[in-house]
């Protein structure tokens, strides 16, 4: 077992609660209590599955992110307003005032 | 009825598209049982019909697809409906724009008439994930539809309209064509623009379409093809239908997707249909491809990561659900938390997980450079074969609530389906014979990065065959 294996290992061994609670923070999810030890197993379940791939040999690889080969595609840098409006937009907002989008207050 | 024969008719004169938006119309309702749909267009849709008569009345020209009832899953931005995802967070979302593929298929006279359900934001394999319910398979409906796109491929085996529009990551067009017993396409990414089509993984979502002939689908991409500003990710186009096919191939079985683990009806069905492809001309031989076992673990990674970042989006602010809180951050969580299901959480944590700074290289990094290697193999392959080959499914449609509790053997789901995704290839589903049950059982035909048409003139030489 390589070192990269065992540290993958040690990781999925302690997906604990606390790890959920910090992933639902970092995703922006309130889970309810009852959803934390449920998503702790499927989550831990995943984990340990795609870590299998830590066994596949890529070094000097390059890694691929796209496959179009298409890079830098530019347009004439002019706006354009044949769609939705500013008013279209704002109406789609759930709550709004002075054409503003309202929140709680952050300050 | 064919696509063709529909337009021919209408352009004609001979029937009127507002007849065949009613009768679409009325078939959708008679297959309500199946929760195939999530909403009818029908007000618009029977407007839109009433102008393309008023047009073909005046003698004006009329286009490609006059007077064609459609289907488009509920991901895609469209009038008439609100665009759901099957979503909670999207329940009311009314799309102030069009997709440019409804756009395009408008404009040459389609007519859509609804929107079918799928797994919520596209995420799954069996449409149970929807938040509305689950769809019924077309041929038993004990069973899954497949997915994501499953309602688009049940309303098209069951011949509500003639073709539908799906979109597929990972084989959420292909597998439910399989298991409805359908065409069904996912095209070379980049051929197809996004703009206006919910986002899943940016770097594999493609968009498709179902149909019960290949000659549909060839019209419907030709339609739908090309170079989109408003997506920077579509190719210059290149999509054009050819003649059914009349070459000899050399054809690959990918060896890995054909051993103990998949069932044995699936096998028997891919290999009579190996039967007909010699009996064709063509030349078909076993290929290894030892890189298939390490992609669905790539796919999971680099999928959910994607996900993680598209999906960030839903706030509960700008659009969509809210649930009013104290404080902005718990607004932003609760309205996430009650407007997501379960499946979306879930793929959302471990993208969050696999891109977190003490994590990226060992699972993402390494899923990017793994994709390296499966495009290797492929391009490999595709040296000395033209076309390679594979069952669609480890298995025909499987029961409803099956696989609904354990997410991987869900995921196991789409083993044949993501690696030609994450090499941004074509594939389509062949529907090639039924199991013993009488359940459909599809075969996937693979091409070369942009070799679209030739998949789709050796399915039409097979059609008949």
């Amino acid at each position: 077992m390589d070192n990269v294996t065992r540290w993958y290992n040690s990781t999925m061994s302690t997906i604990t609660s606390d790890d959920v609670r910090q992933l639902a923070a970092l995703s922006s999810l309130s889970l309810a209590d009852a959803e934390v030890e449920h998503l702790r197993q499927d989550l831990g379940a995943i984990l340990q599955y795609i870590s299998e791939l830590s066994e596949l040999n890529t070094e000097g690889v390059a890694p691929t992110y796209q496959v179009t080969g298409l890079e830098n595609v530019m347009r004439e840098d002019v706006i354009v307003y044949d769609e939705a409006d500013r008013d279209a937009l704002l109406a789609l907002a759930p709550k709004s005032r002075a054409s503003q989008v309202e929140v709680p207050k952050v300050l | 009825m064919s696509i063709s024969q529909i337009v021919a008719d209408v352009s004609s004169g001979r029937v009127t598209a507002r007849s065949q938006v009613e009768s679409a119309l009325a078939r959708a309702t008679a297959g309500e049982e199946y929760h195939a749909l999530l909403a009818l267009t029908d007000a618009r849709a029977l407007e839109r019909a009433d102008q393309i008569d008023g047009d073909v009345r005046a003698g004006k020209q009329v286009g490609r697809l006059a007077g064609v009832p459609f289907v488009v899953k509920d991901n895609f931005l469209a009038f008439g409906a609100p665009t759901t995802a099957a979503s909670r967070i999207l329940e009311n979302f009314h799309a102030p724009l069009q997709a440019t593929a409804v756009e395009k298929l408008e404009r040459e006279g389609a007519i859509c008439i609804g929107k079918s359900n799928l797994d919520a934001f596209a995420h799954g394999s069996s449409t149970e994930n929807s938040a509305f319910g689950v769809t019924r398979n077309a041929v038993d409906q004990s069973r899954v539809a497949g997915g994501s796109s499953g309602g688009s491929a049940v309303v098209t085996a069951l011949d509500v309209v003639p073709f539908a529009l799906g979109t597929d990551t990972g084989g959420s067009i292909r597998q439910p064509a399989s298991f409805n017993g359908v065409y069904g396409i996912k095209p070379s990414y980049g051929t197809v623009s996004r703009y206006g089509v919910v986002a899943m993984a940016s770097s594999t979502d493609t968009i498709g379409c179902f149909a019960r002939t290949i000659e549909d689908i060839e019209l419907v991409m030709d339609v739908m093809a090309g170079q989109d500003p408003r997506d920077g990710t579509t190719l210059p186009d290149f999509f054009a239908p050819l003649p059914s096919n009349t070459q000899s191939l050399r054809i690959g079985v990918i060896e890995e997707t054909m051993d103990d683990g998949v069932d044995q009806s699936v096998r028997d069905v891919t290999d009579e249909f190996i039967e007909r492809l010699r009996a064709a001309g063509h030349t078909v031989e076993t290929v290894r491809m030892p890189i298939m076992k390490s992609a669905l673990a790539m796919y999971y990674i680099i999928v959910p990561a994607e996900i993680s970042s598209n999906l960030a989006r839903y706030d509960g602010v700008r659009y969509g659900r809210r649930t009013e809180a104290e404080t902005l951050a718990e607004l932003y969580g609760r309205s996430r938390d009650e407007g997501f299901v379960t499946e979306n959480k879930r793929r959302i944590m471990i993208g969050s997980y696999v891109l977190s700074s003490g994590y990226f290289d060992a699972y993402y990094q390494q899923a990017q450079k793994a994709r390296t290697l499966l495009i290797q193999e492929y391009n490999t392959l595709f040296e000395t074969y033209d076309v390679l080959l594979s069952p669609m499914a480890p298995t025909p449609a499987f029961g409803i609530g099956e696989n609904a509790d354990d997410p991987i053997k869900m995921y196991l789901a789409d083993t044949m389906t993501v690696p030609p995704s994450l090499a941004g290839l074509p594939a389509l589903n062949i529907p090639a014979g039924t199991s013993p049950e009488g359940l459909p059982i599809g075969v996937q035909v693979i091409g070369r990065y942009r070799d679209d048409a030739r998949i789709m003139a050796l399915a039409h030489q097979m059609e008949d065959k």
